[in-house]
């Protein structure tokens, strides 16, 4: 009796998660007309109107283009600059290292409102608002202390043989520095087809079909590197978490 | 060479290499981040007035902190941040908890599952605040229409015009986003508990309840602790999710700490006053910070 009262439980709050989601997608093949009526739960006549919409006389390939150069490059760059920094701190002795260590975490917990404006002060001195590298050294201010806090909490739970085998081969930390930079691919950036969103604005009226096709479409990548990685992503979450 | 010697020469090689290491991340923290929040400090002991330019930036000392001590804007936004912080928080650890147990006990779907909660988590702020303002949006919303259909028509308010009502589009979305987090920290804690535990427990005669404030509550408190700090933590710097649902309106009804000094700083330009706003939200994270830090160790030390 309780354990069906649980499962009953557990099924209605993933259904009331999940809800919000699925009906942003219906409405965004929902026609305008219709968008503005007694909505349905299963709906009865679907289009791609506002998906054209969007990529028509939107340009929403424009801000697609700015998230992917700017999330590629910033992840890149985090963990390109953050896995051997994570080794050193999971693998390496010297002194101070608990306080490195203290320092880059607090840097991720940094209100992102207090390094505004010497940062665009910064940024404008050196002729970088309104460019890519702009965008990326910010994003990277965020992205890289999450980068070495999770790749040290996976270093620290590679066992020690492994490391110790691949040196009798030959392999210095260098290479298990690379190795594990190649197989910390995670850390989806998004930006910029949030910021185009929240500037969504229609001429007379909310646009809603449009955001929520928009949405839709920003939500897709994450869904899918969810999706791939959703394993990796839980255990590196509650192992950089736990261990920090 | 004698042995000793040898080894202080191989600690010395591994320290070396250690700075190799992390040389370029470190320089580019400095630059982007310890660099800017010196400055953020240094700038809110000064009066800068991007729009007096004539006045300089003079050195004021404290006068920017004292100003905020007195400011009533400031002070309404603070106490918003906090009431959204302990509300949401405490709503996340219930439900998370909720969560953590019923997907603990699913023997089925437990992949399917996963995804659906995590995906809110992992989706972009901005589209999270869009999606729960088309809910409730007043005309094509969806909590709009069920209300009227059930007949609660007094319920049927223009939710992001009412300084009272706004607040619940911002509370729900923030705990749609985030419970996921708290769900996952907590599965993880629960499973580290050994299920011998409740089988003893159970042959003891002890009921669910029992069992539950008796072993899984107490086993599971290192956990709760580091999401409590954690999340806390992220409450109170809480900015998108304002930022797009209500822009901190209708008036300033629904403005945070974050959100006050985004736009003393790019609206009234004044960066020296925003600057102090800054560092107040700063100091307090920071707070926030050393409890997450030693919850985590604790957690640490309980699991090992």
């Amino acid at each position: 009796m309780t354990r069906a009262a649980e499962r009953i439980g557990t099924v209605l709050l993933l259904l009331a998660w999940a809800f919000p989601l699925y009906w942003m997608f219906v409405a965004s093949l929902t026609p305008e007309s219709r968008l503005f009526g007694v909505p349905q739960m299963v709906p009865r006549s679907l289009g791609l109107e506002h998906y054209r919409a969007l990529f028509g006389e939107r340009q929403f390939w424009l801000p697609i283009r700015n998230s992917l150069i700017v999330a590629g490059a910033t992840t890149v760059l985090a963990v390109l600059l953050g896995a051997p920094c994570a080794y050193a701190m999971a693998r390496l002795q010297f002194r101070a290292k608990s306080w490195l260590l203290a320092i880059v975490m607090a840097v991720s917990m940094f209100p992102q409102i207090s390094v505004v404006s010497p940062l665009f002060l910064l940024l404008r001195s050196i002729g970088l608002i309104d460019t890519f590298p702009g965008l990326v050294l910010p994003y990277l201010t965020f992205a890289m202390p999450l980068a070495i806090w999770l790749m040290s909490a996976f270093l620290r739970e590679l066992p020690r043989e492994i490391e110790d085998a691949a040196r009798l081969d030959g392999a210095g930390p260098v290479r298990t520095v690379v190795e594990v930079a190649l197989s910390f691919t995670l850390g989806p950036e998004r930006q910029t087809v949030p910021v185009a969103l929240a500037l969504f604005r229609g001429r007379y009226q909310v646009p809603w079909g449009q955001i929520l096709a928009g949405s839709a479409v920003a939500s897709l990548p994450v869904a899918v590197v969810v999706l791939a990685f959703q394993r990796r992503i839980v255990k590196g979450l509650t192992a950089g978490a736990m261990k920090g | 060479m004698n042995r000793r010697s040898s080894q202080t020469l191989l600690a010395v090689r591994e320290a070396r290499l250690a700075w190799i290491f992390m040389g370029p991340a470190l320089a580019v923290l400095l630059l982007i981040a310890t660099g800017p929040l010196l400055a953020t400090l240094w700038e809110s002991l000064h009066d800068h007035d991007l729009r007096l330019p004539w006045l300089g930036r003079p050195f004021v000392g404290l006068t920017n902190y004292q100003e905020a001590a007195t400011d009533p804007r400031f002070q309404e936004a603070l106490g918003h941040t906090l009431a959204f912080t302990l509300l949401t928080v405490s709503l996340e650890l219930t439900l998370g908890l909720a969560l953590a147990l019923g997907l603990d006990s699913l023997a089925r779907g437990r992949s399917l599952a996963r995804l659906v909660v995590l995906l809110p988590w992992a989706l972009p702020t901005v589209v999270a605040g869009l999606v729960w303002r088309f809910i409730f949006d007043s005309q094509s919303g969806l909590v709009n229409a069920v209300v009227g259909w059930l007949g609660v028509t007094t319920l049927q308010v223009d939710w992001l015009a009412d300084p009272k009502a706004a607040w619940v589009p911002i509370v729900l979305g923030d705990v749609w986003k985030t419970t996921p987090f708290v769900a996952l920290l907590l599965l993880a804690g629960l499973q580290s508990i050994d299920p011998r535990l409740f089988e003893a427990a159970r042959l003891d005669g002890a009921g669910a309840w029992r069992r539950f404030f008796d072993i899984t509550l107490p086993l599971l408190t290192p956990a709760l602790s580091v999401a409590l700090a954690f999340r806390a933590l992220d409450a109170f710097r809480v900015f998108d999710l304002v930022y797009v649902l209500t822009g901190g309106g209708p008036g300033t009804s629904t403005e945070v700490i974050s959100l006050y000094a985004f736009l003393v700083l790019m609206q009234d330009l004044r960066f020296g006053y925003a600057s102090a706003l800054s560092v107040s939200v700063f100091f307090v994270s920071f707070i926030l910070a050393l409890f997450y830090v030693r919850a985590a160790r604790a957690a640490v030390v309980q699991q090992s």
